[in-house]
């Protein structure tokens, strides 16, 4: 047997081989992508909000997407501490101006940037951390009254979800 | 398998099953004559142990899942159906959730004795690297298996160990959503769950089999560490460990019955019989205890590492304690190659007989470390900075003490084989 023999094999193999890999890989994609969200988990997508009932200091928590979403009434002196901050200070770097639509009305989506759970401080009597926002009872995270991170292990502020304000009195979350 | 070297049987129907398939043949040589170090102590029960709890596992699991159901409606009443309703069904699943609990005892006895004895080394390095992937399984299959009750702390536990995911960057979210099938864990989460709680039990047990395969081709390992030269060093595999595990089992089996019977609850967690609720985190999640030491290096990382002065993070926080919990199990993939000292057994090496023993403590310690809360102190400071010098003291064992210790420990002097050391001890 000739070395050129043996090359032309040697070819013919790992041809097959490679083509018999990509032949796998598309096999599995419709396999594998079947475990991505189904069409009636993404059509629950979007919700409506009646916020008139919310009084000022208070806040209110509904579900979107399976996540609570947190919808806060701020004080006056709420919204002054979040808008006073340094924002060199902080590790997620965000004015309260980028993170709300109207001052008085906080949306963030209630999950912790660290490992999912569901900070405490939605009800006046619950602990707020440091920082007067939301203290997360895992692994102990503090969110400042505009759900920034301000302590803790969570590396993100709480996300805000895509909103619009369609009357003074309705939102829409989604 | 060398069914031309088989020798006849007496019994008609024996001898023509084995000349068309001869699985008598086989067990014959690997579970009858197989020459075994006839010094072994209780620790080598652990092997058995361990398989008679795989095979309990699996038993219970199967009818277990013949009564309940995967929906996140029903699944929490389906567990309490089979509580009440189902003949005996108390008792199949107090089997099976101590089960879980039991096996890992086995299995962390057995991982221990490994690395006591010098197990893992040359030429058994494929044999402790299966059994790792093994332990990685089992990990996977409890931990989806805590899920199924769909308690609160299934829910929670769910959430955060999936959200580890997300720590990987760039494609961490979307492998989380592929995760849970939607955008929090969910229905489609727990269905397929189920699924893979169904499936990972029988690749184990085909892993498993490769285990003892490789294990009846190196032959055990013992407490001297020696190989055996001669006959004189081993006994047949049967009566003898036949027997001594069998007792073994049945002794294991007495304390297992005892928390089946007795406190069935004790090892688990009482949030658990409250129904998931996603808008409610519990107070304190735990894992169950098997995971604790790995929980508290995952929680020990709470500082990014970057580039000194500057705000470039290259790791964050969150994936730091992803990478030290993971990394403390992967590197047990490498531990043949990180204590490479000629010596197996602990017996004839001080040095690493101590640093074993003191990582023994530090890995129990970071179970309870990982028990407390995350605010939690200790002698008035945070009990966080022990975990995080528990978790240093656990890789510079591995990275650095072993391969220091591979060149630099003498040992104790080796005695010439199996059966003089033994014949001298009984003198």
């Amino acid at each position: 047997m000739t070395v050129d023999r043996e090359d032309r094999r040697d070819f013919l193999a790992l041809t097959g081989a490679a083509f018999g890999a990509v032949g796998v890989a598309c096999a599995a994609a419709p396999v594998i992508n079947s475990l991505n969200p189904a069409k009636d988990t993404l059509a629950l997508a979007s919700t409506e909000v009646d916020i008139s009932a919310i009084p000022v200091g208070e806040a209110k928590t509904v579900m979107w997407r399976g996540k609570p979403v947190f919808i806060r009434h701020r004080t006056k002196e709420q919204i002054e501490a979040a808008e006073d901050v340094d924002i060199n200070v902080l590790s997620d770097k965000q004015t309260d101006e980028q993170r709300v639509e109207r001052p008085e009305w906080l949306v963030v989506v209630g999950i912790c940037t660290h490992l999912g759970c569901v900070p405490v401080g939605q009800k006046s009597s619950d602990p707020h951390g440091d920082y007067g926002g939301w203290l997360c009872p895992c692994h102990g995270s503090h969110y400042d009254t505009s759900g920034r991170i301000r302590k803790g292990p969570a590396p993100k502020n709480l996300a805000v979800p895509p909103y619009e304000f369609i009357s003074d009195t309705v939102i829409k979350i989604g | 398998m060398g069914s031309h070297q088989r020798t006849p049987f007496e019994n008609p129907v024996v001898e023509w099953v084995d000349s068309r398939l001869p699985v008598f043949t086989m067990m014959q040589k690997e579970y009858g004559v197989f020459p075994t170090p006839r010094n072994f102590n209780y620790l080598w029960n652990f092997g058995a142990i361990a398989m008679v709890m795989l095979v309990v596992m699996i038993v219970t699991g199967i009818v277990l899942a013949m009564h309940y159901t995967a929906n996140t409606h029903l699944s929490f009443d389906s567990v309490e159906r089979i509580m009440r309703d189902v003949n005996g069904g108390w008792l199949l699943r107090y089997i099976h959730a101590n089960g879980a609990s039991f096996f890992f005892i086995a299995v962390y006895i057995h991982i221990f004795r490994g690395m006591y004895y010098g197990s893992f080394k040359k030429p058994r390095e494929l044999l402790w690297m299966m059994g790792v992937v093994i332990f990685l399984l089992m990990m996977a299959t409890a931990f989806i298996g805590y899920v199924l009750p769909w308690g609160q702390m299934s829910f929670w536990g769910a959430t955060v160990i999936t959200n580890l995911f997300s720590a990987i960057p760039l494609v961490g979210d979307s492998i989380v959503t592929l995760l849970w099938g939607g955008f929090s864990v969910d229905n489609p989460t727990l269905t397929r769950f189920f699924a893979l709680h169904y499936l990972l039990p029988f690749v184990i047990f085909a892993v498993v089999f490769l285990h003892v395969w490789a294990l009846h081709v190196t032959g055990s390992n013992n407490p001297l560490g020696l190989e055996p030269k001669t006959e004189k060093d081993t006994l047949p595999f049967h009566p003898y460990y036949t027997m001594k595990d069998s007792f073994g089992v049945v002794v294991f089996l007495i304390i297992y019955a005892l928390f089946i019977f007795f406190m069935p609850n004790a090892l688990g967690h009482p949030d658990n019989y409250i129904p998931a609720n996603p808008l409610v985190t519990p107070a304190h999640i735990v894992p169950e205890w098997y995971y604790l030491p790995f929980y508290a290096m995952l929680r020990a990382i709470t500082f990014d590492i970057g580039i000194p002065f500057t705000d470039v993070v290259i790791i964050s926080a969150k994936l730091g304690g992803v990478i030290a919990m993971f990394g403390s199990i992967l590197l047990w993939f490498v531990l043949p190659w990180l204590d490479t000292h000629p010596i197996r057994s602990a017996r004839f090496r001080p040095k690493y007989r101590a640093f074993l023993l003191l990582l023994l403590a530090d890995f129990i310690f970071l179970g309870y470390v990982g028990s407390q809360p995350a605010d939690a102190t200790m002698l008035g400071l945070p009990l966080s900075l022990f975990g995080l010098a528990a978790t240093g003291y656990y890789f510079v064992f591995f990275l650095v003490i072993l391969p220091w210790l591979s060149k630099n420990e003498k040992g104790r002097e080796l005695p010439a084989s199996i059966h003089e050391a033994v014949l001298a001890k009984n003198k």
